[in-house]
């Protein structure tokens, strides 16, 4: 049975691990100081060979997105983190920054070092200024340890309190001072990002992971998950679980892995269906529980790894309210720009919001699947996409529990039996 | 278009046609050129794409690579080896693009019967086209509060509003007036303008025009027809020298709308807000309808047209008499006045220059304007341009988007010569050339031009002594083309037809003998008069003096010129026939008045600054108003000394048969500038500018416009300001022996001796109030 592989984690538990003492205790910033004196070129190489890929849910090789920066362009380059953290059950990062910021800031230096930008940036969400401030704190002691100041600048932005402001491209605009909406690609940051300079978007998780790589070898760290999907990672696990939390594990471990290692889902009760990588990720049931959890595997299965947000909902949840929820988060995040999103997220809501209620009728579940089909592949960004995904999934695998909504006129559960608090009392 | 670029090609196959079109065309275009109509909303040719409306999804192969989801055509330029299939050949395509529109109209309030864009609307017709009968949507509707002010002139209806974003993007990328802006988000997005800031734009009505849907609408045309009760007329704008085409409807005889016309090499599709609001004063209620003569008692009665008529002919032929004729006439109709200054009065006393002017100027028209072929295609080529004199936003707005284009595209310099800095001028990032008002001469020298440069200069460079002149010897020795920009429209055209002192028809001299003979040949005249004519300030001194008696005077205000007091009092004495469309203080003086029709009741041309004739048919058809022309041929006729124009056509045809002077043209006498006045603490030199929306006679009448107008200040430098104690928004009065005028001061980036007001707006009418506009001493002092 795989086991928990404690990379980015490992000094989580220690009281102090936030500080920089703590961090360079356990041998941080040895890693920057032996990129600084490598190659750019061979850090690029080194994490290419690492195979690290995205972590914040695309999966895309993060040493071949570094190596889309031209060189010798006589440009500035810039370093973007999106730091936004804002999907539905996603909650990776806010922990790794809170326990280990540093962590993040040593893997911009090197990261700086390896795409030959001066300036970082780390875009975070404005709700968590617990982290912010602790962000912030970091930096200050990075500033002064003199990791950061001499050749490389790091700049925290907070942002302001959008979801799509986690699409690099609004990320960019928002960082910018403008509204944050995606922009039209080509071209890509790549090419003409922030301040119209070749500039890299990377996950918090991703610059973080690059330290360990840079001090332990590409093969160790090839040496950890499956075929194409390498390395370790945060599985965030939450809902009706008897010990929610950060995870990390090599990737390739499945849920049913995770959930014992946990302690299981809350006790007296089973699993009904769950997000593989937050609530843009179709659903998964407990048919999926064997389901390798790296790129390949999950997409396999009809899903996306995403942000390995694995949300756990036993048999007391009603699924049409959980995806009216969702839903109801789309449309108030929807940026406005594209009709398809803008327009559908609002009609969807109605639509649920009437089968919840027990006033729908069968004719609506081919209404909502057309619709879906109509935001699909026809929005902007990705948003308007993974606004559909929770419906269409959840009409796949529990068309019946829509359809008894229609019959009894009523929703059939109990909406206090699947709270948290309901579960502690029993 | 003489222009030899040369531009790749690339080969594509939609709908399983094969198109080819230049390298970076989009999908959606090239579609066009086929004839396959994708719809669309948020795409516009001249706006930079978005792909925000998603209603032109088609689906595309390359090299036998097929994109996974339709994509948006308006977005993706074509390549080598693509393969398009739109809503004509994809059933994944008509579908996308079916439920977009659903989308887009679920939340539209499908109030079509009473919404001004109903018949007219893209979203009405691309519903039809391709979108579904029936909406499958029974939720509610989003609501908002309609409609709201965005400006006194545009208002918007938001729950109509499609979010497109072109009135947005035109504001930003083609006026650089980013005044309104997509807010909020979701369902919620709506079109806003910052709290407390309306949107303020001279091209605001462009905004309203490229709206697709009945969003944005215009105060003035608001609930006042339906696009198919109106009749349609292709016309050209008449407030400036730019040369908009336009469209005008009329419904029942009165024009409720003008609209930015299409030309590629003038306006593109844009014009400003006066030339699309400002026409109400063709039916204010004061039109003079019906001749006049002013009787023994001295009072102006009502008269028949033969009386009139013989009244006219009389009175001209019993004096020594002189033409004025104002920058507002069409090209034929200022070949009239021409024409009749010469055959009717044997003078060459005529002048169409209703404004400052001087002789340096006539010159140089002549030896360099008349027959010039300056064109905006050469602003679009340029390294360089130089304004001299000249504030294009103010002046000729349409010039003032070419340069801003061709900054936008590829950071055009532009370098102004000028006391004060201009909003204008500003936005285009120009270098500012700081002068001393009459100061502009000195600066020219400095100026390192190409033969690739354009020289533009406005026509108050003529109030600085040798500015001309040294624009005229720059030109000469850079190369650089040169182009004069009046701001009316009919100036140029007067300078073609010889509605002035020095010039015949056709740019020939009056002084060249063989030029005299081509011209009197053609007019079937034993000879024409060889003496060099007056300019109006000559005329009007020429009247008090004595040596002259009767005026022919056609759209002339006497308060645009510094001699208002001398013009008034040659207008008492002189015999003074007016061709006017409403009452003047020149009809008010007048002893025969003879109606005529307004730009929109007839046909003609103008001349835009470029030379470039600008064609419109009379749009107003059910009117009784003639043409100046058609009552100088008239008059003409009645003093036995016909010129044969009855009509507009003809006047063309002969204009036409009479072709260009081929000889020797004038030369300028070179001028030199004086040296600017010295100036003590409580004095300054002043200089002035007309702004676009002002109190000029035609945007007599239009109030919503004309709140649009730019706050009346005073402007000085801060340097200044700190001498008087004045911070912005003090009081500051400026005042001459002649008169004065108090103003809110604005402290701005100004030459430190230098005091600027606007020329004609409210509570700043220089002319009349202070008897000067530029380059006097004022005293300038905090109240």
């Amino acid at each position: 049975m795989t086991k928990l592989a404690p990379v980015l984690s490992a000094h989580w538990d220690e009281k102090d691990s936030f500080t920089i003492e703590a961090y360079t205790r356990h041998g941080g910033y040895k890693a920057s100081k032996k990129a600084l004196a490598m190659d750019p070129d061979a850090v690029i190489q080194l994490v290419k060979d690492s195979g690290l890929r995205g972590r914040g849910g695309a999966g895309f090789p993060t040493g071949m997105k570094w190596g889309f920066i031209p060189q010798g362009d006589n440009k500035d380059h810039y370093l973007v983190v999106n730091a936004d953290e804002s999907e539905p059950g996603t909650c990776k990062d806010t922990p790794l920054l809170l326990a280990n910021p540093h962590v993040l800031i040593e893997g911009c230096i090197i990261a700086c070092h390896a795409i030959r930008a001066k300036h970082a940036f780390i875009y975070i969400r404005g709700e968590v200024t617990h982290v912010v401030r602790r962000l912030n704190q970091a930096i200050e002691d990075a500033y002064k340890a003199g990791h950061l100041g001499n050749g490389i600048e790091l700049v925290l932005h907070v942002g302001a309190g959008a979801y799509i402001c986690g699409e690099e491209t609004a990320l960019l605009d928002s960082l910018e001072g403008f509204r944050g909406q995606p922009r039209l690609r080509p071209p890509f940051p790549a090419i003409a990002g922030l301040y119209a300079r070749p500039t890299v978007v990377n996950n918090v998780e991703s610059i973080a992971s690059v330290p360990a790589i840079i001090e332990n070898g590409a093969e160790w760290y090839q040496a950890m998950g499956t075929e194409k999907s390498k390395g370790t990672t945060l599985y965030s696990l939450s809902g009706h679980v008897k010990n929610p939390g950060q995870f990390e594990a090599p990737l390739g471990i499945t849920l049913r892995e995770i959930l014992e290692l946990s302690g299981g889902i809350r006790s007296g009760h089973t699993l009904k269906f769950w997000t593989p990588g937050g609530s843009s990720t179709p659903l998964f049931t407990a048919q999926h529980l064997d389901v390798p959890l790296d790129y390949e595997g999950v997409s396999a299965a009809g899903s996306m790894l995403g942000t390995k947000a694995l949300q756990i909902f036993d048999e007391t949840t009603c699924v049409v309210r959980a995806v009216l929820r969702w839903t109801e988060f789309y449309k108030h995040e929807s940026c406005g720009k594209c009709t398809p999103c803008r327009e559908g997220t609002w009609w969807l809501v109605q639509i649920l919001r009437d089968l919840e209620n027990g006033k729908g009728s069968e004719a609506d579940l081919a209404k909502l699947l057309d619709l879906c089909d109509n935001i699909m592949g026809r929005s902007f960004c990705a948003l308007g996409d993974g606004a559909t995904s929770p419906i269409t999934s959840s009409i796949k695998y529990f068309r019946d529990e829509y359809i008894a909504h229609v019959t009894q006129e009523s929703c059939p559960f109990d909406p206090v039996a699947s709270t948290l608090f309901e579960g502690a009392s029993k | 278009m003489t222009t030899t670029e040369m531009v790749d090609m690339i080969s594509l196959v939609i709908d399983g046609f094969e198109v080819s079109v230049p390298k970076g065309t989009l999908v959606i275009r090239a579609a066009e050129k086929l004839g396959i109509q994708i719809p669309r909303f948020c795409d516009h040719p001249l706006l930079d794409p978005v792909g925000a409306c998603r209603q032109c999804l088609v689906d595309i192969e390359i090299n036998g690579r097929a994109f996974p989801k339709p994509q948006a055509s308006c977005t993706i330029p074509v390549e080598p080896g693509m393969i398009v299939k739109t809503q004509l050949t994809s059933s994944v395509a008509e579908k996308a693009q079916r439920g977009v529109m659903e989308l887009l109209l679920m939340n539209h309030p499908l109030d079509c019967p009473v919404c001004d864009k109903g018949g007219e609307c893209p979203l009405q017709n691309q519903a039809m086209s391709n979108g579904q009968g029936e909406s499958r949507f029974e939720g509610a509707k989003r609501t908002f509060q309609k409609p709201i002010n965005i400006s006194s002139q545009v208002l918007l209806d938001r729950e109509r509003c499609v979010l497109c974003a072109r009135c947005t993007r035109f504001s930003e990328q083609i006026a650089s007036d980013p005044f309104i802006t997509l807010n909020e988000r979701g369902a919620l997005q709506q079109v806003g303008i910052y709290e407390k800031q309306p949107f303020e734009s001279y091209f605001s009505g462009n905004a309203v025009q490229i709206c697709p849907v009945g969003a944005l609408t215009g105060a003035s045309y608001r609930f006042r027809a339906r696009p198919f009760d109106l009749v349609s007329t292709p016309s050209a704008c008449e407030h400036c020298a730019s040369g908009c085409d336009m469209r005008t409807d009329v419904r029942r005889g009165k024009t409720l709308r003008r609209l930015a016309g299409d030309d590629a090499l003038v306006n593109e599709e844009w014009n400003c807000d006066k030339g699309r609001w400002a026409f109400k004063y063709v039916t204010a209620t004061d039109r003079l309808t019906t001749p006049m003569i002013r009787n023994s008692d001295g009072v102006l009665v009502q008269a028949s047209w033969p009386e009139a008529l013989a009244a006219a002919a009389a009175g001209l032929s019993g004096h020594k008499s002189a033409v004025l004729v104002g920058g507002r006439a069409t090209y034929e109709d200022a070949y009239g006045y021409s024409k009749f200054a010469r055959i009717a009065l044997a003078t060459n006393d005529i002048d169409f220059r209703a404004r400052l002017s001087s002789d340096e100027e006539r010159e140089f028209l002549a030896a360099h304007i008349v027959g010039s072929t300056t064109t905006y295609r050469d602003i679009d080529t340029a390294d360089r341009v130089l304004l001299v004199a000249f504030e294009p936003e103010e002046e000729s707005p349409i010039v003032f988007l070419r340069l801003n284009k061709q900054f936008r595209k590829r950071a055009l310099k532009v370098t102004t010569i000028a006391t004060k800095l201009s909003i204008g001028v500003e936005k285009l990032n120009g270098e500012f050339i700081k002068v001393a008002p009459g100061a502009e001469a000195s600066a020219l020298s400095s100026q390192a031009l190409t033969n690739k440069s354009v020289i533009l200069v406005g026509e108050r460079a003529s109030e600085s002594a040798g500015l001309l002149s040294a624009v005229a010897a720059l030109a000469q020795t850079s190369g650089a083309k040169l182009a004069w920009i009046p701001r009316r429209a009919g100036e140029r055209g007067a300078l073609e037809a010889g509605a002035i002192g020095n010039l015949l028809p056709g740019g020939r001299p009056v002084s060249d003998a063989s030029a005299r003979v081509d011209i009197a040949t053609a007019w079937n005249t034993d000879s024409l008069p060889s003496d060099i004519g007056k300019n109006t300030n000559e005329i009007i001194n020429a009247v008090n003096s004595g040596s002259i008696g009767a005026l022919l005077i056609g759209g002339v205000d006497p308060l645009d010129n510094e001699m208002s007091a001398q013009t008034l009092a040659a207008l008492e004495k002189a015999f003074v026939v007016s061709l006017e469309i409403a009452p003047s203080m020149v009809t008010e003086r007048a002893d025969v008045i003879l109606p005529v029709a307004a730009v929109t009741e007839k046909s003609g041309s103008f001349l835009n600054w470029e030379g470039r004739p600008r064609a419109f048919d009379s749009a107003v058809t059910e009117t009784h108003n003639r043409s100046d022309l058609r009552i100088l041929s008239m008059v003409a006729d009645q003093m036995n000394r016909t010129i044969s124009l009855g009509t507009v056509t003809a006047a063309a045809k002969e204009i036409a048969s009479l072709g260009r002077w081929d000889g020797a043209k004038v030369s300028i006498t070179k001028v030199s500038a004086p040296s600017v006045p010295s100036i003590s603490a409580d004095e300054a030199i002043i200089t002035s500018w007309r702004r676009l929306l002002d109190l000029g006679t035609l945007q007599k009448g239009e109030d919503n416009l004309a709140a649009t107008s730019r706050r009346t200040v005073a402007v000085i430098s801060p340097k200044r300001a700190q001498v008087l104690g004045v911070s912005d928004g003090d009081t500051l009065r400026i005042s001459t022996q002649y008169g004065s005028v108090t103003l809110p001061a604005l402290v701005e980036d100004i030459h430190d001796d230098a005091v600027w007001a606007p020329r004609n707006s409210r509570g700043s009418q220089l002319l009349s109030q202070l008897g000067i506009a530029h380059g006097a001493v004022v005293k300038v002092a905090k109240v």
